[in-house]
This record gives C-alpha cells, structure tokens and sequence, in this order.
C-alpha cells in the first residue's frame, strides 16, 4: 500500500472542472515536484490532500486515513500531513517559538514543557533556534518560511505538501529555504511540493508530476521527464523556463 | 400578558402619521442635499483650504461630532433667540440636521480626500489647473465614489435621528404618533406603526441612495 | 427670578451627568456582552443564527433610537409591570449598542487574512480552537479603536433617555432652563459637559487607531 493514495480525484468550482481525474500514488520517503502553468490544477491537488478544499469524486489516503468532509477525519488527516504555504501564514501576535508550539498544545494536547522543547528542537533544525521571541513581524521572508516549516514539522507529519513556498520571496533568500527542503528530503520526509524551481525539482526530486489543463499529462523521473519531454505542452512548458 | 392589541385607530389617524411621514422625508431631503454639500465644503476647507480656516472647521467638527444631536437641536431652537435668532420649528430642525451632517460628512469625504493619490494634483497641476479646479475636476468625484457608502449609512443615521426634532415641537413622523397615544391611549401600537414606518423608510433610502451612487458614479474600466 | 448663578447651573448638570456616565457605562458594557453572543451566533456556522442576527441588527439599526426607548417603555409596561424610565432606558440601550457592535466586531474578524484559518486549519485545529487562539486575539487588537468611538455614540444615545424622563444631563438642561429662562447658557454649559465626556474617547480612539495602523506598517 501507498503512503498517499489519490485516485480518480474532480474537483469543480461552480462549472469549471479543475481537476478532472487525478491519479498519484505516493511512496514512503518519495520527493515529488509537482510542476506546470498557472491554472493547471496544481495547487488545487495540493489543497485538496490537506483537506482545505473539498473533492467532488474520487478518493484520497494517506496512511490509511480517509479524506472526508468531517471534522473528525480531517482532523487525523491533517496530523499526518503537514502544510507550508506561498505566504507562509505564521500567526502574527504570536512568537516564533508560540508558533511552533500552539498547536502541539491545543491539538495534540501535549504539555507545555515538551512544546516547548520540541519547538526549540524544530527551530533549531530549520536553522533559526536563536530566533524563538522573535515575532513574524521582525523576521525576513525566508526566516518566516523556515518557521512555518518547523511548526508543520512539530506535529510530526508523516508528509510535507509544499505549496510554491519560495515564490512569495526575494530571490536571494530563496535558497536558504530550499536548504531547508533538501535537508528534510535526506532525512527520507515524504514530500509532495508545487514548485517553479526545475533545477530543485532535477537535483532532490524523485518523480515529477508535469500538470496541464486538470490532468496529470507526463509523469516518471526527473531525468527522464527533463530530458526527454514527450509532448509538446511540457516540450512548450520547460522551454518557456529558460 | 393580557393585553388586547387594538390597531382599529389607524382607520381614522392614518392621515396624521402620513403628514408627519411626509415632514421627516422634507427634512431628510433638506437636510441630506445641503448637510452633503456643507462636508464637502468643510473637507475642502480642511484638507486643501487656506490655513487660518482649518482650525475654526475643525473646532465645528469636533464640537458637533462630541454632542449629542437633541441637545444642538434645543440650543438652535431655545438658546439662539437669546442672541435675536429667532428660528421656526422646522428651519431649527433644518438647520441642526444640516449642521449636523455637515460635521459627519466632513471626516468622510476627507477620508476619501486623502486617499487620493499624490499623482493627482500634481498631473492637475502640472495641466495648469488651479488648486480648487483640481478639487473640483479631478479630486472630488474619485473621493465621493470612494466614500459613497459610508456617506450614505450617515445619511440614514441622520434620518433616523431626525426623530428627535419632535421635542421642539417639528411635526414629524415621531411628533404624529405622540400625539396619536395621547389621543387614543394606544401608545404601544401607535410607536409599533411608526417605528415600522420608519425601518421602511431606512431600507427605501438606503436603496434610493445607493442607486444614486450607480447613476453619480458609474462604473469605469480599472476600477 | 434670576438666584441662579452660573455657578449653581453649572453644579447641578454636574450632579445630573453622572446618571449620564453610569447608563452609559452600563449600556456600553451590557451592550459588549450582548453583542458578543451575537456575534458567535453572526459568524458562527448556523443558518438561523446567521439569519437572526441579521434581522437583529437591520431592526435595532433601521429604527431611531427613540423609538426604541418609548417601545421599551410602553412595551415592558405591557407585561403589567410599572416600567422606571432608567429600566426602559437601560434595556433600549444595551439593545441598539450590542447591534451596532456586533457588526464592528464581524468586521474586525472578516479582516483577518484568509491563510490565518487555512495554516491553522492544516495544523489539525478545529473551529473553535482556531477562534480561540488564532482569529480572536487578532481581530480584539484591531476591534478597540472602533470599539472606543463607538462609546461615544452610546454616550450622546443617553441624552435621548430624558424623553421618556429619565433624570440625566440632558433631561437636567431642561428642567433647569425652565427654571431660569436662561437657555443659551444652560444649554451651552450641557453641550460643553457632553463635549468633556465624548472628546477623550473620540480622541484617544483616534491615537489607538494611528497606534495599530504603525505596528502594522512592520509586518
């Protein structure tokens, strides 16, 4: 059995079909970049796996829990599954530190004490445990992005969706949240990631998803795929990259 | 509870509460169409004017904005005669409404003033127009588009408070149905009808004005 | 005819305006805590909830405020009870003051950004928690400047209180301008007294607001 299971997946808003029959079955420990034009349905999936919009047929699992619109299981579909966002979305009247430990706190019930020692622990991996009072406000872009990745990391997920979370920041602090990524991918995270990084996608990635018009239209390795694109869309697509 | 609901009086008062309905649409006109004129004026004066008129505009605002409507009302009407200002009820109606408007619609169209963007006067400028033509030309309009629904709640508010022109007497819609309880003793029934005459007249005018909005104001490209 | 000084005028508001202050202390904070259990009706998930309190406020802010205090008056005197005018006043107050700070507050918390419920959402909390930690304490930093200037809207709403005969500032003017036939002064003096009240809350509601607007310039 697959860690995430996505089978058959429609998804309308009103009458635009944006996903129309999605099928991805994600291994443990697999890094997938997820890659295509604005429009091509693939922050959609990426939302759709979190549970923050709804699908209209088919299913989707991960680890065995079923994605249903009730908040229960929701809400043990999202322990599983972390999210990091284009915006990053850190709560702004809380610390750093308070950020990574609310909702150990309140979901999961853990005491403060080991909330606060799994923050500091998750801070100090993502490389800004020096930074635990400091509030959103007073932290760069790409020091924000680090924090929302060690407050999704603190809830244990057994998977990462990562939603173009370098494209909302200057250029030169892009990498450092990359590092960050990569790191996670060498420890064997499971990632699913929407991205505009190619190079990224060829150097970490272990599959890419190529998305065009609601479907999934290529598929396979990022050598392969990069290489020896097989249709004119994606043929179109990287070459617009360059 | 045993109270008998008894509406059968307004078979014969129905006229009363029609003339005093009548009134508080006259006033609400009046006091609407000259209180929005007299905010632009003082916006203006306050935000573009000359400097020695700022301060007298802003003491007006604030004095007004920082006390309650019923008491503007007596001093216009029972302390200005002490000074040879004698005014009838309804001019002192008009003119606390319009005062009072005026020191609202000030702070509003302002707002919408300074949110114009600096580019604004100087491409008017840089055309060779004065000052008050740019206001009037290029400023004014984008502002009132921008503040229309705010100035339009004001106006509502300011109907609504109107209903305190009948303690100086002003024959209005409140005035019609405190004469109409102490005629008839049905004092709840007569503030129910009128109370729901006035929620109508809210929701009418709210509509009128912002249908006036569409026809002031109609939509362009970009915006 | 004329054994009153300014003096004596002056004093006797005075003495009348603090039934100004305390109706309006207790209308705003009556008024807070109605409109706050208006409000998790108002954005919470309920339809008739929802419904509700939208014909709530359309009622108590398409209707004068008046008129709302001689319903009061004349409506509870309906149930056989003798209705003090403070009573009648009191409610009448809290009603209107809770209906227009309910739609403030809904403001203040549709104002925060759609992502806060998205993250917190993908964080596994529920409803209720994520108003709790995350919408509420952001939407209560940027609802006080409001909130502050909406108190001196319940302030001035007292005044209208002596029409039903409640003793305060307002009803004090008249009693006492029929006793001194002086009314430019004594109603002067009112408008500065209310003036006095209402400034340092329009004022300080001002700074707060330029205050956030500042902090929010870091972000």
């Amino acid at each position: 059995m697959s860690l995430i299971e996505i089978t058959e997946v429609k998804k309308r808003f009103g009458d635009n079909e944006v996903l129309k029959g999605i099928n991805i079955d994600v291994e443990p420990g697999e890094v997938i970049a997820i890659i295509g034009k604005s429009g091509s349905g693939k922050s959609t999936l990426l939302r759709c796996i979190n549970g923050l919009e709804t699908i209209d047929e088919g299913s989707i699992s991960v680890a065995g829990a079923q994605l249903l619109p009730d908040e229960l299981h929701l809400k043990a579909l999202r322990l599983k599954v972390g999210m990091i966002f284009q915006q990053f979305n850190l709560f702004p009247h809380l610390s750093a530190g308070k950020n990574v430990m609310l909702s150990q706190m309140v979901v999961k019930k853990t005491p403060k004490a080991e909330a606060e020692e799994m923050a500091k622990k998750m801070l100090e991996r993502v490389g800004l445990g020096h930074k635990f009072d400091a509030y959103p406000d007073q932290l760069s872009g790409g020091q924000q992005q680090r924090v929302a990745i060690a407050r999704a990391l603190a809830m244990e997920p057994i998977a990462l969706l990562c939603d173009e979370i370098t494209s909302a920041l200057d250029p030169e602090l892009v990498n450092e949240v990359l590092a960050v990524v990569k790191e996670l991918a060498s420890e064997g995270m499971t990632l699913l990631m929407v991205t505009h990084e190619m190079r990224f996608a060829r150097d970490v990635c272990s599959r890419v998803v190529f998305m065009h018009m609601g479907r999934v239209h290529e598929i396979g390795r990022p050598e392969d795929v990069f290489a020896n694109p097989k249709t004119p869309e994606l043929k179109q697509f990287l070459g617009m990259q360059h | 509870m045993n109270y008998a609901f008894d509406y059968g009086w307004l078979l014969e008062y129905w006229p009363v509460l029609l003339k005093g309905l009548a009134i508080t649409v006259e006033l609400t006109l009046v006091g609407g169409v000259f209180g929005v004129a007299l905010g632009v004026a003082c916006a203006w004066a306050r935000a573009l004017g000359p400097k020695w008129l700022r301060p007298i505009v802003t003491t007006y605002v604030e004095m007004i904005r920082n006390t309650p409507f019923l008491i503007q009302l007596f001093f216009i009407f029972f302390g200005l005669p002490s000074l040879g200002v004698r005014l009838g009820e309804l001019e002192a109606a008009n003119l606390a409404m319009i005062i009072n408007l005026g020191a609202y619609g000030c702070e509003i169209v302002r707002a919408g003033i300074q949110a114009t963007p600096k580019g604004q006067f100087e491409a008017g400028a840089s055309l060779g127009m004065s000052r008050i033509q740019t206001f009037w030309y290029v400023v004014l309009i984008p502002a009132l588009q921008r503040i229309w629904p705010a100035l339009s709640s004001q106006i509502v508010i300011v109907m609504l408070g109107s209903a305190a022109v009948s303690q100086i007497a002003a024959e209005d819609l409140t005035f019609a149905a405190n004469f109409i309880q102490s005629r008839t003793f049905r004092a709840f029934e007569a503030y129910f009808v009128s109370t729901a005459i006035y929620l109508a007249l809210a929701i009418a005018l709210r509509q009128m004005l912002r249908g006036l909005g569409w026809s002031l104001f109609p939509k362009r490209s970009g915006r | 005819m004329n054994e009153f000084t300014d003096w004596d005028i002056l004093r006797n508001l005075l003495l009348a305006a603090r039934w100004t202050v305390a109706l309006s202390i207790v209308s705003f904070i009556g008024g807070g805590i109605v409109g706050a259990l208006l409000l998790l009706l108002r954005i919470g998930e309920g339809r008739a909830g929802q419904i509700f309190t939208k014909v709530y406020i359309e009622l108590f802010q398409g209707t004068p405020l008046l008129m709302q205090l001689f319903l009061a008056f004349f409506g509870l005197g309906l149930f056989g009870i003798d209705v003090p005018a403070w009573l009648a006043a009191t409610v009448a107050l809290i009603l209107w003051t809770a209906a227009f700070l309910v739609e403030i507050w809904r403001g203040c918390v549709e104002s925060i950004a759609k992502g806060q419920w998205e993250a917190s959402s993908s964080l596994g909390m529920g409803y209720l928690q994520q108003m709790r930690y995350v919408i509420l304490p952001q939407a209560l930093r940027i609802a006080v400047p409001p909130t502050v200037g909406f108190s001196v809207q319940v302030v001035k709403g007292t005044a209208l209180t002596s029409i039903i005969g409640f003793v305060e500032l307002a009803k004090a003017g008249t009693v006492l301008t029929n006793a001194t036939f002086q009314p430019f002064t004594v109603y002067g003096f009112v408008a500065l007294i209310y003036f006095c009240l209402c400034w340092p809350l329009s004022k300080s509601s001002q700074v707060l607001e330029r205050k956030l607007n500042v902090a929010h310039r870091n972000h």
